[in-house]
């Protein structure tokens, strides 16, 4: 079987893989990080979403294999345990922005990926860019809310370390 | 989803070769092809990964513009010197999937995965433009086959598209409510020659295709009232529980009117219209 090696949240792992391994499945089964999840397993919910190389991607529609050397930044990459949590992963807290959770990891992901790409951040636009991320709780009011505080809060305080 | 060989070729000769092999696909972005593997529509012997291979640039040459098959659908979103060429293009990739997708799928795959409701489909046929592989240049028209499938050969790979500009152009869909691709899309555009062309995506199973009733008319003048009575024939229409044949025939006369409109307003690009959305035209 092939092996791969990336850098998953600062740390590098190695691993033997099948070719069908897809990166979520890598990330939950093999290196037993949880957070990221799979809702559709159909590339739609963007429960699965992490940032592949600093740009947010969906894991479920990825092989580990096409992986080979890049760097991966899962939920668990974004604040150390103890450590205080990310702006958006404070935001999403302060807002109430989460009901079941399910959606939470790829929402967050999802959100700080978006505050890094834009700069004017209204309602439309975070929704719009929210397409491809479901929350079947329908509870989209607060997470919009969350993402503008969240990208705020990012632009005011860069973190030192931030993987993400 | 079943297991498969997968390889990395070092260079596109040797993509080639074991694109050739029996059983082989290959894999770009893969925002279509896994996705269709799990949901069994196919069973590759192995995979070819040629996304460390393709060129991904976007370039203005000789009044068209040109993009590298391995450009991120996020890449030609933004592209300055396509946004200011081609803007309905640069729009309309922008509006393909989600963010996460763009990110990752490109328009080589998008092109030879020709999915019913891709967007990039009625874009080439519209545009007329070419697809450039490994081995020759295709005509848009003769490159899109039918539903998912194209004229490449086993191991031939596209390597960019070249799309003239055009006078004007736009595109405008109508998004399906749960999936959100096109239920139907359509592109106009005055050609360089000053010829109309339409084409429509997400209508029919077999894919986009060119609209040539609808062009017909439209070469008298580029109004959109000259499609008043213009419909869409019934054949071969997709059916399914958000939308039978009528329903796409009618949206795909309304969504041809609004893309004249647009195409001949000053800030001509693409329109996404979804259950909801204003019924005046902007």
């Amino acid at each position: 079987m092939p092996d791969v090696s990336m850098i998953v949240n600062g740390r590098a792992v190695h691993a033997v893989v099948e070719g069908r391994t897809l990166l979520v499945e890598f990330l939950r089964e093999g290196l037993g990080l949880t957070g990221t999840h799979v809702g559709c397993d159909t590339t739609q919910c963007g429960a699965c979403v992490v940032h592949v190389d600093g740009k947010a991607m969906k894991s479920c529609t990825m092989l580990a294999l096409q992986c080979e050397g890049a760097t991966v930044t899962t939920i668990e990459g974004l604040a150390a345990t103890g450590a205080p949590l990310h702006p958006m992963q404070a935001a999403f807290r302060e807002h109430h922005a989460l009901q079941c959770g399910y959606c939470t990891s790829g929402m967050v992901m999802m959100a700080i990926d978006i505050a890094r790409r834009l700069d004017e951040l209204n309602e439309p636009t975070i929704r719009e860019e929210l397409k491809g991320n479901i929350c079947r709780c329908t509870g989209y009011h607060n997470i919009v809310k969350a993402i503008a505080a969240g990208a705020r809060a990012m632009r005011n305080q860069p973190l030192e370390g931030d993987h993400a | 989803m079943r297991d498969f060989i997968y390889r990395r070729p070092g260079s596109l000769e040797e993509a080639r070769r074991c694109a050739c092999e029996n059983g082989a696909m290959l894999l770009a972005g893969g925002q279509t092809l896994l996705r269709d593997m799990k949901l069994g529509r196919h069973f590759p012997a192995s995979l070819v990964d040629i996304s460390g291979l393709l060129p991904r640039h976007i370039e203005l040459r000789d009044n068209a513009i040109s993009i590298g098959a391995g450009a991120t659908h996020a890449e030609v979103a933004r592209s300055r010197v396509l946004l200011q060429h081609l803007p309905a293009l640069a729009q309309l990739v922008g509006h393909i999937g989600d963010p996460a997708v763009r990110h990752r799928g490109t328009l080589g795959g998008a092109v030879a995965a020709n999915e019913p409701a891709g967007d990039y489909p009625a874009a080439c046929l519209a545009l007329d433009a070419t697809v450039h592989t490994t081995t020759r240049d295709i005509a848009s028209a003769e490159f899109f086959a039918g539903d998912r499938r194209t004229t490449l050969e086993p191991g031939e790979v596209v390597t960019s598209a070249t799309f003239p500009l055009a006078r004007r152009s736009s595109y405008v869909k109508f998004l399906n409510p749960a999936a959100r691709y096109a239920m139907v899309g359509v592109f106009t555009a005055v050609v360089a020659d000053g010829t109309p062309r339409v084409a429509v995506t997400g209508a029919r199973v077999d894919g986009a295709f060119r609209w040539e009733d609808a062009e017909k008319v439209l070469s008298a003048s580029f109004l959109p009232e000259r499609l008043n009575g213009i419909r869409l024939s019934t054949e071969r229409l997709a059916e399914d529980l958000f939308a039978d044949g009528e329903y796409r025939a009618h949206l795909a006369g309304v969504l041809a009117r609004r893309a004249v409109a647009l195409a001949d307003n000053a800030k001509q690009g693409a329109l996404v219209l979804s259950h909801g959305s204003s019924i005046r035209p902007s």
